[in-house]
């Protein structure tokens, strides 16, 4: 005979409680993180290094890197002075909890301020999977389009902050800000937005203050 | 791609369920998911039929429920479901939205024998 049972079970649950475990771990080491998410090319690892190199004096500084393969980006962070750690995840399209569980074992969180995790280049599924991180942020890129806020509205949704990097190239491909602005609004109301362009250097320093401000009033 | 580990918990949560109740088989698994959760019903479905082999699951229909999103508009307080693509509010034409419900993914209850 047939039985129905309830069971009423958040299929993500296993990975929100890890998430949640890693807070408090970050929380207990008073480490303030930002979680980076973009698609693949958006400058990701431009801004890591522009954050690293821009805050490196004030803070203590690590960046965990997830990637399909390689670690070419944690080399870079290192290069620029930053404690790195890679996380390659075979195949897997974006970091879930226990990977990062994973990455903090090997960082002594007890003497860092600031940790950066920067997860892999994917525009879908990173939203979904919860890390613990205390703020997620989204860098939108202008050769990527003006469109990108209405194809991927969860990703935008979800972030407390957006970067807009490459202004440099606003004048040579074609981006309506105010279109792009208005898909942003309409999913992420009043979202603080940052546009800057990690080569030039221009817009940097309203970031930089802004990550600067988020670590030194962290509450834990 | 996250479809494989997603469907992995699906079973892990449907078999812990179904031991506790001392079943011999899992019929059916009734999911709820919700408009703007980004989980792909077939692919689930395909995943499915690989990680529930050699279980008392295996054949288990997988029963999908979707819940359309609720929004609420910011200057009007109209309470509306969008479409597809656009989450404007349909009296006010403000994009000025607050995301009610949308997000739902979960397993709401199993069918055993």
């Amino acid at each position: 005979m047939t039985q129905r049972i309830s069971v009423v079970e958040n299929i993500l649950n296993a990975n929100d409680q890890l998430a949640e475990q890693n807070r408090l771990l970050l929380n207990r080491n008073g480490v303030f993180s930002l979680n980076f998410m973009a698609s693949p090319g958006a400058g990701k690892t431009s801004l890591v290094e522009r954050t690293i190199i821009g805050l490196q004096n004030q803070f203590r500084l690590a960046v965990v890197d997830g990637d399909i393969a390689t670690s070419l980006d944690a080399d870079r962070a290192a290069a620029a002075g930053a404690t790195a750690i890679q996380i390659n995840t075979g195949g897997e399209c974006h970091l879930d909890a226990v990977m990062l569980h994973n990455a903090l074992g090997k960082l002594h969180l007890d003497v860092l301020d600031l940790l950066i995790v920067e997860n892999v280049g994917n525009l879908v599924c990173p939203a979904s999977f919860q890390l613990g991180t205390h703020k997620s942020i989204l860098i939108a890129s202008v050769p990527e389009g003006d469109d990108k806020p209405y194809k991927y509205p969860g990703m935008y949704r979800g972030v407390e902050a957006l970067v807009i990097n490459k202004i440099d190239l606003l004048p040579y491909v074609t981006f309506d800000m105010d279109y792009f602005q208005k898909g942003v609004e309409m999913l992420n109301p009043g979202v603080v937005t940052f546009p800057l362009s990690c080569r030039t250097g221009e817009g940097l320093d309203h970031w930089l203050a802004w990550v600067k401000e988020q670590v030194t009033y962290a509450k834990f | 791609m996250h479809e494989l580990p997603v469907t992995e918990n699906i079973l892990e949560i449907a078999l812990r369920h179904a031991d506790k109740a001392n079943a011999r088989h899992v019929k059916t698994i009734y999911l709820v998911i919700g408009q703007l959760a980004s989980i792909v019903d077939d692919s689930v479905q395909f995943y499915w039929d690989i990680v529930a082999k050699d279980t008392i699951a295996e054949g288990a229909i997988l029963n999908f429920k979707r819940l359309p999103a609720t929004l609420q508009c910011q200057v009007c307080s109209l309470r509306f479901s969008p479409d597809q693509d656009d989450f404007s509010c349909p009296d006010c034409n403000s994009s000025n939205i607050k995301v009610v419900s949308g997000d739902e993914f979960y397993l709401e209850a199993i069918d055993i024998e």
